[in-house]
């Protein structure tokens, strides 16, 4: 009802490019067109299709599984071939799902991997995970770049040039091996030059939150706008024309004032802006989300939407350095970032978008997420006096999803924010 | 017409309420164990605030008479636990109703048996009971109507032989809850006078008896004043009581907080997170707190605060109960004793017993082994009470640590083990910070409540004189 009178242009444009991606895996055998398992952070989209390749992502197959409730049965079955209750549930959703029959969220098979490629080694689990899938699938190709970690909150040449010589020596001899395609660096430079295209669209539309009411939420909403840029359509027009699409009615609701769209229609009242860090919950997506629309909170910023590329700060791929350009994207991604960078990147979002709060959702499983968060929180609030909250939950176990835990701290941290605003500005003017 | 407040915090354990005066004064508190049916617990502890509310401005207006003379003190304390007991026995008479008809009702053969050795118990305990309000200190140990019968009925039916053993235990287990969610209204006037008639008595009954060698002098002068003087003080009382008994005690606003608050039958804008209840309550009382810890029924929370009472940052436990009051109330079911012999036992200890489980079940087990490889037993409760509170300096530790001054709040704070862990490692961790542990820690959340109450709800904050006291 009010969900199918907000569709919007943007909307129906992605849902069509997922499922042609998903029709084309489905064929890939009738086309001869060589599949590649590969993960979000650091994805080398633009290198696989330069090879032909079709993308597959086990960590959105797992996320979409959870939303539609399957996660939990694959995580049992997982369970049931001893991954330990504490393995990362992403991976076990994927494990599971493969062991199921590897039906995808379109209700098609998905087609075995001929290329493992991990391009980025900063969460350890994706390494064993892929070390699994090798054991499942013992033809596939396996690549493995290591991602140097921005330890001294930067990249140096020297760590580009430790990378490229991996994507010289053994990536993209080893691409060419498999798809026996040449690799064509003219044709590489084509599609950074529409990532960086796409990029400068998607920066420009997570900026808009800017503006109050903000037209969008930039993590309810945001994880799927990030959806075309993330799972292999970075390089793309499409991927440029959905951005500029998206844009165009961002950019309409915010001439007409408008807050965000939710499942139940547009969001009426703009009471809180939020800063959140950490990946949602998949399980009970919206249901978490519901939550906060229904007490008027809009999140502004998320570090989530920035695991598959941080653009804020003006880096873009650059086509005239295509190799180069490529390692620094999988050194720049979010996860790989020290963490006073990621201080600094979120302290920026909360000033830039005046956010009135910080959230963290803490994921049980993830290491990658979960490492430092604590301190983070600290060092934000100590430097903005910003009100912090702390939730915890699960990437895609519903076990893990406790509904009354967390409306409960929901609603005092919405109280809090609400109290110190009311009350903070009572206190300011008896001061004066 | 005096303006008063009203707070509610519907734990999952105890519901409390405590009613302010428009100084934040609390001029009222009412407990009460929190039952399936929340709605009567907190009417139930709403009306034991509001008596205890006309206590306090009966015990205002005789200020002077109790400062200056020992018997109007005395008296006073005394009717308080006096006009407990009366309302305790309207209950016990309609328990002792619902007990026979259960009986009654039951299919054994032997039902007049049953009922004839169920008079035996309460013509036995009543007295007992009876006489622990009237001439001990019962009224002040803030027990629950089921708590005071089961302990001593229990207690009698454990020496029944079997055949009445069963049954009556199934009576009782059948009759309590139904009578404990009778909302009972009482006449507070009635029971005023029902009081001092027992207390008439008992002052009659004292000028006849000689005097006991074992109390302090003190006592039998207080004591020896009443005897004499009681029939003064009920003249004095009379003049009052009247007035007192039909004082409107209008609740100009009311804030619900606590587990239970979305059930409470009270607008949306008079709900409030125990969060920032706990912390506002916490703050009145001691204006210098910058960090609460709160460990109630089922949850224990980190709080931080500003020099408002405003909080920055919570943290609260997940997943686990292990490090909050229901894992006392399990601990105190495995060992068969009452909640309150905890503590005082944990105090024995020569050593902590080393308990690893995080898990309030496996707990259970860790502690039967434990007894069976012969530890003792107040070692082991002393383990298990540190291991409560090393859970909640975790969660101090990850909400921002103790910041001077720091305040435990809680019906927990009243473990005076708890207590003791708490301090130790508050000190250990964070050096010398000032500790505020009050008697009222059970009810900060009601009062924070009803301080909000007052505000109507974050309208207008702290009068300036406040303010400046706690900058």
């Amino acid at each position: 009802m009010a969900q199918e009178a907000q569709k919007e242009m943007s909307m129906i444009i992605q849902k069509e490019m997922v499922s042609d991606l998903f029709n084309e895996l489905a064929r890939a055998k009738e086309t001869g067109k060589k599949v590649c398992y590969t993960f979000i952070p650091g994805n080398l989209s633009e290198l696989i299709r330069t090879f032909d390749m079709l993308p597959v992502y086990p960590e959105i197959n797992a996320l979409q599984s959870a939303m539609r409730k399957k996660s939990g049965g694959y995580i049992k079955e997982a369970e049931k071939h001893a991954h330990s209750e504490d393995v990362c549930t992403y991976v076990k959703c994927d494990v599971g799902m493969m062991l199921k029959g590897n039906i995808g969220p379109t209700g098609e098979k998905i087609p075995e991997p001929d290329v493992l490629l991990l391009s980025y080694t900063g969460c350890f689990t994706f390494m064993k995970w892929f070390e699994t899938l090798k054991r499942e699938y013992p033809n596939a190709k396996v690549i493995m770049v290591h991602t140097p970690y921005q330890e001294n909150s930067e990249i140096t040449p020297e760590m580009t040039q430790y990378m490229v010589k991996q994507f010289k020596e053994v990536v993209i001899p080893k691409l060419e091996e498999v798809t026996g395609i040449k690799y064509d660096e003219a044709k590489l430079k084509r599609h950074l030059t529409l990532s960086a295209e796409a990029e400068d669209w998607i920066t420009r539309i997570f900026d808009t939150t800017k503006h109050r009411p903000s037209p969008i939420d930039a993590y309810f909403a945001g994880v799927y706008y990030i959806g075309p840029i993330n799972i292999g359509f970075r390089g793309t027009q499409e991927a440029v024309d959905y951005y500029k699409e998206l844009y165009k009615e961002i950019m309409e609701r915010v001439a007409k004032g408008l807050g965000p769209i939710t499942p139940e229609g547009e969001m009426k009242e703009e009471k809180f802006r939020l800063v959140v860090e950490g990946p949602p919950n998949w399980t009970n997506f919206r249901e978490f989300w519901k939550i906060f629309y229904d007490m008027g909170a809009v999140i502004v910023a998320s570090s989530y939407t920035k695991v598959g590329g941080v653009y804020d700060n003006g880096w873009r791929h650059d086509p005239e350095r295509p190799l180069e350009a490529l390692a620094e994207y999988c050194m720049n991604c979010y996860t790989n970032m020290n963490i006073p960078q990621r201080i600094d990147l979120l302290s920026k979002c909360i000033k830039d978008y005046q956010a009135d709060g910080y959230l963290t959702n803490s994921i049980k499983s993830c290491n990658s997420f979960s490492a430092g968060q604590l301190a983070m929180m600290r060092e934000i609030e100590d430097r903005l006096e910003v009100p912090v909250g702390f939730i915890e939950s699960d990437l895609v176990d519903p076990r893990y999803f406790s509904y009354s835990n967390i409306k409960n701290r929901l609603e005092s941290y919405f109280q809090m924010l609400d109290q110190r605003r009311v009350i903070g500005a009572d206190i300011k003017e008896v001061e004066a | 017409m005096n303006k008063y407040y009203l707070g509610i915090d519907l734990g999952s354990t105890t519901s409390k309420a405590v009613i302010i005066n428009d100084r934040d004064e609390i001029i009222g508190r009412g407990i009460t164990n929190t039952r399936a049916n929340y709605k009567v617990a907190a009417d139930i502890a709403r009306e034991e605030a509001i008596y205890d509310a006309r206590f306090t401005l009966l015990t205002n207006r005789l200020k002077a008479e109790i400062d200056a003379k020992p018997e109007f003190r005395r008296y006073m304390e005394d009717i308080r636990s006096v006009f407990q007991y009366r309302q305790f026995k309207r209950r016990m008479d309609s328990l002792e109703r619902m007990l026979k008809k259960t009986v009654s009702e039951f299919q054994y053969d032997n039902r007049d048996l049953i009922i004839a050795k169920l008079d035996e118990i309460l013509s036995t305990i009543m007295p007992q009971i009876r006489h622990e309000f009237v001439n001990e200190d019962l009224g002040s140990k803030n027990q629950f109507f089921r708590d005071i019968v089961s302990e001593r009925y229990n207690v009698m039916v454990a020496e029944s032989h079997k055949e009445f053993f069963e049954p009556l235990m199934l009576a009782f287990d059948k009759s309590i809850t139904p009578v404990e969610n009778e909302m009972v209204k009482f006449n507070f006037k009635e029971l005023v006078d029902e009081s001092m008639q027992v207390l008439e008595e008992k002052y009659r009954g004292l000028a006849e008896r000689p005097l006991e060698e074992n109390k302090e002098d003190w006592y039998y002068a207080e004591l020896n004043a009443v005897k004499d003087n009681y029939k003064n003080v009920e003249l004095t009382l009379r003049e009052h009581i009247d007035s007192i008994a039909s004082d409107d005690i209008h609740i100009s606003n009311m804030v619900g907080t606590g587990y239970g608050r979305a059930l409470l039958p009270f607008p949306e804008d008079c709900i409030k997170s125990e969060i920032l209840c706990h912390a506002f309550g916490a703050h009145a009382v001691f204006p210098n707190t910058r960090t609460v810890l709160d460990i109630g029924g089922q949850d224990t929370k980190a709080i931080q605060v500003d020099s408002h009472g405003l909080v920055t940052s919570f943290h609260m436990n997940d997943r686990c109960a292990a490090g909050c009051g229901r894992y006392l109330g399990y601990i105190a079911d495995e060992f068969s004793i009452s909640l309150n012999e905890l503590g005082p036992e944990a105090m024995q200890a020569d050593k902590e017993t080393t308990i690893c489980s995080t898990c309030t079940v496996f707990a259970g087990a860790e502690v039967r082994e434990l007894l069976n490889n012969g530890e003792k037993r107040p070692n082991i409760l002393a383990g298990l009470h540190k291991a409560i509170v090393q859970r909640a300096m975790s969660l101090i530790a990850r909400s921002g640590g103790v910041r001077n001054e720091f305040t435990f709040t809680g019906g927990v704070a009243r473990n005076q083990a708890v207590l003791k862990y708490v301090s130790q490692m508050v000190k250990d961790a964070y050096g010398d910070v000032t500790m505020n542990i009050h008697t009222d820690s059970i009810f900060m959340g009601a009062l924070g409540g009803a301080m909000f109450a007052r505000r109507n709800i974050a309208a207008h904050l702290p009068e300036p004189t406040k303010q400046t006291e706690t900058a």
